[in-house]
């Protein structure tokens, strides 16, 4: 694959062209791109399940596909979009490409772990897809045992091994990650001068090391329960399928920082580019990340009250629940507060930032209606939770990732996307998404369980308002696909700052040389100081090691 | 010191940088090891802590000498590896090829009598499953003993053969001279993962071993 | 507002309006600070925005004590939220003891009940009003979840366990019940319908399709078919305690340990009978798994419940 060649000069896509050259890479900035493009078409399979859920959803019988049919695309769905968008999402495409050139390196630490990362993250995708087209598997993306391990008939074991498999990836990424922070910062480059985006990354690292294992072993048990039959979970033989629970969780809820973290790392970045100033409270805000990571691993039983789980553990896993919305509430605060006295411009970038700000608070926010035991007991797997899931998620992640896709996309390509139709998409998504998962919260309250095929006709109208704003969601997610691929080809030549920022990434050509910088940087001052000029912050000197 | 330079990848700036990133990534890699394991010690904690008596009952069909041997093989083997990391360390090539060789040998034994214990269970219908068969009202109890026991031990061998073909691709860069006592990087690495998974037999031994047993 | 369809869900039990009061404070909150944010940051976007190409707002590094403040706020109310929700939590959890027992057994895909009276119903559950009723669940597959929305209460329905659910209807009518734990392909066929009858209505609505035998009557009549009666009669033998007064007592078992005789612990005694012995006796009652049906146990249990109670023993034959 080509692109135009943007000036005679040599940078990191031009060195070399052919397949091999991008199939055999060990070039963070082109291992960025191969997952930019994975993770791209697995968000649009994901999509195209979520599709044919709402369309189903429009009617309340089950006239559009059979109930198993249904139940296999809704778990479909769940199983695309987490294991193979969101939890690689930001850190696999923005980080990779950008933690070691805001750091100041050559690379990461293990390049060939890296391209490793990107291998086995296909071969898992792949596992995964191959049961979707052997017929699907319908257990929800939660396996929860013993429907899973023993009563569905469908391919859980090939889906499990593929999500087995994925998670190696995450595992390799978050290791590279934290190697190459602690390791191969530049001279002057210290722990507070870092941009809130590498702090980000930091904390969603220690997930990836500490968590991925945990539901890698667990996946591990059920595939070998499925096929061995080697009870573990198996209530027949004494076993507890609410032991599955507590493994199953004790991953899945830190991973649902993994999600959001590198998301809130984004917004930072684009916070203090479009306000012109510094990050309000930097260094609250850098520990908010760290406490968000730790405190995360404590609540996993916030999925589980009223699961048969003890009243006690009940009331603590609530407890510790609210204390981890205090960091995501103080960086909240914080970046608004960096609006004050700033320089404000409302380039696409930062609408998707505060877009970010918005949908995140209320899905933060009703995160509080499910932490409080009195009220998830009636509003547990209702839509509520879907809807709540899918603020941070889709309000929060994905438009922190694409946020991060605009603002880095005249660094990674050299060229600069057409901004009207930028801010047409954001808006359109914005809009889109309220309407889409808003009514959710109205339909889960009122008692319409999720995962269901069909349901009582007084729940229509809700649902079919749903449906007709993901049908505008669709099209605000359609838009960048198109003008993004456009600006590759006819899109403006950038220079290496058009926004005026003050990141490292910025100090170096668009698109930058295989070895990101010509010259070793030296840092003398912290991130965002956009009160000096770039070269009072960084000095370049002799030739660095090639 | 061109010598030396020759072993520095160029996105290093030195073989100290270098090493050390090497060194802290093995054992980031280790805790997720850790975690890993740590999934399955949960579960058997759990289960123990519920069906004591079935534990006790099931872990004496288990047996004890063979375990013991096993043990014995296993840190025998993390002593050979030491020893091969410290040849390594001191440029001494030969013995460093000789004991990762007997490292080698040992972890072979390990999985020979491993797997010479599990065809004795098969042989006596106490693998999980349609054919399994345990006397007694603990037989549903003593099976997730025993699914814990194949999945624990199992994934503890799985391990240690990846652990094996780690050293063999040790003897054989050895063999070509590409360690020295300025590098010798993946020995050290590689010791530090075998040492773990000795460690993690040290624990299973006793818990899967040693149950209600009256010595 | 009559929209034609519903915006909020009826409330029919005591514990509703509690919940209900709680969620609104908290929708109060969110709203406030979503408001809050929201102008702050349109206000701040607005006056502040960007007026030249060269414009260079000074540093601010921070506040330490608007830190603290937003911090401390929030951390406020929050502590609010948690306790009055621990706090309805717990009183969800705790049945009074004067609540009617009924049980109830979930499969794949349908709910089955049984009254103590004997009377048995099928995706459907009469109760009095105003009368608390505590629900004893098993599932005999996957796991379901028993889920009230009018009530606001769910529970999930295990297999191979007994969990409890409990409410007080303060309205009659009928009102929806759902299954809320996906268990696989008609998961959203498993609904059904709470009957709330004033206590008159309710008691004329049990005569009218009773079989004559209670829950108890039939676990008895389990009791003498396995000849549990030959080993636990009377004051007991050497071979079996005796049942009668023993429901909610704890027992000293072999090993040291201590249990008390729930649900739960007189089910595993007759599936596993070994696995939490009695001092003093030895292990030679026989297993009866795969022999008695999820509905039988529950009706064993409720007979041998009713052998601690004093008009029940009284009237034995």
């Amino acid at each position: 694959m080509s692109l135009p060649e943007i000036e005679h000069r040599e940078h990191y896509l031009n060195i070399n062209y052919g397949i091999r050259s991008w199939l055999l890479t060990t070039d963070h900035k082109r291992i960025a791109w191969l997952y930019l493009l994975s993770v791209t078409f697995f968000f649009f399979i994901g999509g195209l399940f979520a599709t044919f859920v709402r369309l189903e959803l429009m009617t309340p019988q089950g006239d559009l596909v059979q109930a198993e049919t249904y139940n296999k695309l809704f778990t479909m769905h769940g199983v695309t979009m987490v294991f193979f968008f969101l939890i690689p999402g930001i850190p696999a495409v923005l980080g990779n490409f950008l933690v070691p050139m805001m750091i100041g390196a050559r690379d990461l630490a293990f390049p060939r772990l890296n391209l490793a990362s990107w291998y086995i993250f296909i071969l898992g995708g792949a596992f995964t897809l191959t049961a979707a087209a052997a017929g699907g598997v319908d257990t929800g993306w939660t396996f929860y045992t013993p429907y899973s391990s023993i009563y569905s008939n469908t391919h859980v074991a090939l889906t499990v091994v593929g999500v087995f498999i994925t998670g190696f990836s995450s595992i390799l990424t978050g290791l590279n990650f934290i190697v190459t922070i602690h390791k191969m910062r530049a001279p002057g480059m210290t722990w507070f001068r870092l941009p809130l985006f590498i702090w980000a990354h930091y904390a969603t690292s220690i997930i990836f090391i500490l968590g991925t294992p945990v539901i890698a072993i667990t996946l591990v048990l059920v595939g070998l329960e499925r096929i061995f039959r080697l009870g573990i979970f198996d209530p027949a033989l004494g076993g507890d399928p609410v032991l599955f629970q507590h493994l199953f969780w004790f991953y899945s809820h830190p991973a649902v920082y993994i999600m959001v973290l590198p998301a809130m790392g984004v917004v930072s970045e684009l916070i203090a580019c479009f306000s012109r100033k510094r990050i309000f409270g930097y260094t609250v805000v850098a520990f908010a990340s760290l406490a968000i990571a730790v405190i995360g691993f404590l609540v996993w039983g916030h999925h589980m009250f009223v699961s048969g789980q003890s009243v006690h553990a009940g009331m603590i896993f609530s407890l510790l629940s609210f204390l981890v919305a205090i960091p995501s509430a103080i960086k909240v605060f914080n970046w608004t507060a960096t609006l004050y006295k700033g320089s404000v411009s409302y380039d696409a970038p930062m609408l998707y930032a505060l877009g970010f700000i918005g949908l995140f608070t209320i899905g933060g926010l009703t995160g509080l209606f499910l932490a409080t035991l009195g009220i998830d007991v009636h509003v547990h797997d209702t839509y509520f939770v879907v809807a709540h899931f899918h603020y941070i998620m889709v309000g929060g992640s994905v438009m922190g990732y694409l946020g991060g896709i605009h603002f880095w996309w005249p660094k990674m390509t050299g060229r600069t996307y057409p901004e009207s139709w930028a801010r047409l998409a954001a808006l359109t998504i914005f809009i889109g998404f309220h309407l889409t998962f808003f009514p959710q919260f109205v339909l889960g309250y009122i008692g319409m369980p999720r995962r269901y095929h069909v349901y009582p006709p007084e729940f229509q109208v809700l649902n079919v308002m749903s449906t007709a704003g993901a049908s505008i969601l669709a099209v605000g997610y359609l838009l960048p696909l198109v003008y993004l691929i456009w600006s590759l080809r006819y899109g403006t030549v950038a220079g290496a700052n058009p926004w005026g920022a003050r990141g490292l990434e910025w100090q170096t050509p668009s698109p930058p040389p295989t070895e990101n910088f010509d010259r070793t940087p030296v840092v003398t001052e912290g991130a965002y100081a956009y009160e000096k000029d770039p070269e009072e912050i960084y000095t370049f000197r002799k030739p660095a090691h090639v | 010191m061109s010598k030396a330079e020759t072993f520095r990848a160029h996105h290093f700036n030195d073989l100290e940088q270098q090493h050390s990133a090497a060194w802290i990534g093995m054992w980031v890699f280790l805790a997720t090891e850790v975690m890993f394991f740590g999934g399955m010690f949960a579960c058997y904690t759990v289960y123990r802590y519920w069906y004591a008596q079935a534990f006790g009952s099931a872990s004496n069909h288990l047996d004890v000498w063979l375990g013991a041997i096993n043990t014995v093989v296993l840190i025998g083997s993390s002593f050979t590896m030491a020893l091969a990391v410290y040849n390594a360390e001191t440029g001494r090539s030969k013995p460093l090829i000789y004991f990762l060789l007997l490292t080698i040998v040992l972890g072979l034994a390990f999985l020979g009598i491993k797997f010479f214990e599990y065809y004795t269970k098969f042989a006596e219908h106490l693998v999980p499953g349609s054919s399994f068969q345990y006397e007694g009202p603990l037989a549903r109890q003593a099976e997730i003993f025993f699914s814990l026991y194949f999945a624990m031990t199992g994934m503890h061998a799985v391990h240690m053969i990846i652990g094996i073909g780690l050293l063999a691709a040790l003897v054989l860069k050895a063999r070509r001279g590409r360690f020295s006592a300025l590098y010798h990087t993946p020995v050290e690495l590689t010791g530090l993962y075998w040492h773990f998974v000795d460690i993690v037999w040290i624990f299973l031994f006793p818990l899967l071993y040693l149950l209600g047993r009256h010595l | 507002m009559n929209l034609g369809f519903p915006l909020f869900p009826e409330q029919a039990s005591t514990m509703a309006p509690r919940v209900d009061a709680l969620f609104y404070f908290l929708v109060a909150v969110t709203i406030f600070f979503v408001a809050l944010i929201f102008v702050t940051i349109v206000f701040f976007a607005v006056k502040y925005r960007r007026r030249g190409e060269n414009e260079r707002p000074a540093p601010i590094e921070g506040n330490f004590w608007l830190e603290v403040i937003w911090s401390v706020i929030p951390l406020g109310l929050t502590m609010i939220m948690f306790v009055w929700g621990a706090v309805i939590y717990f009183d969800m959890y705790n049945p009074p003891d004067d609540a009617l027992e009924i049980s109830i057994v979930g499969r794949q895909w349908m709910w089955k009940a049984q009254h103590p009276e004997g009377q048995s119903e099928i995706n459907e559950l009469h109760v009095p009003l105003g009368q608390s009723v505590k629900l004893t669940m098993t599932s005999e597959d996957v796991i379901h979840d028993f889920f009230l929305p009018a009530f606001r209460v769910k529970q999930d329905v295990l297999p191979g366990r007994y969990t409890t659910l409990w409410f007080e209807a303060t309205k009659a009518g009928e009102y929806p019940l759902y299954c809320a734990e996906y268990c696989g392909t008609q998961h959203s066929g498993m609904i059904g319908r709470i009957v709330v009858l004033e206590p008159a209505e309710f008691q004329k609505w049990l005569s009218g399709g009773a079989t004559g035998m209670s829950m108890a009557d039939l676990g008895e009549s389990l009791f003498q078919r396995f000849g549990c009666h030959t080993c636990h009669r009377g004051a007991g033998t050497p071979q079996g305690p005796a049942l009668t007064g023993l429901f909610g007592k704890t027992v000293k078992l072999e090993g040291g340990a201590t249990a008390i005789v729930d649900e739960d612990y007189i089910r595993e005694s007759i599936i596993d009978p070994r696995a939490k012995i009695v001092a003093g006796y030895q292990p030679i009652m026989p297993t009866f798994k795969g022999l008695i049906s999820e509905e039988g146990l529950l009706q064993l249990i409720a007979y041998i419940k009713s052998l601690s109670m004093p008009e029940r023993a009284q009237s034995k034959k």
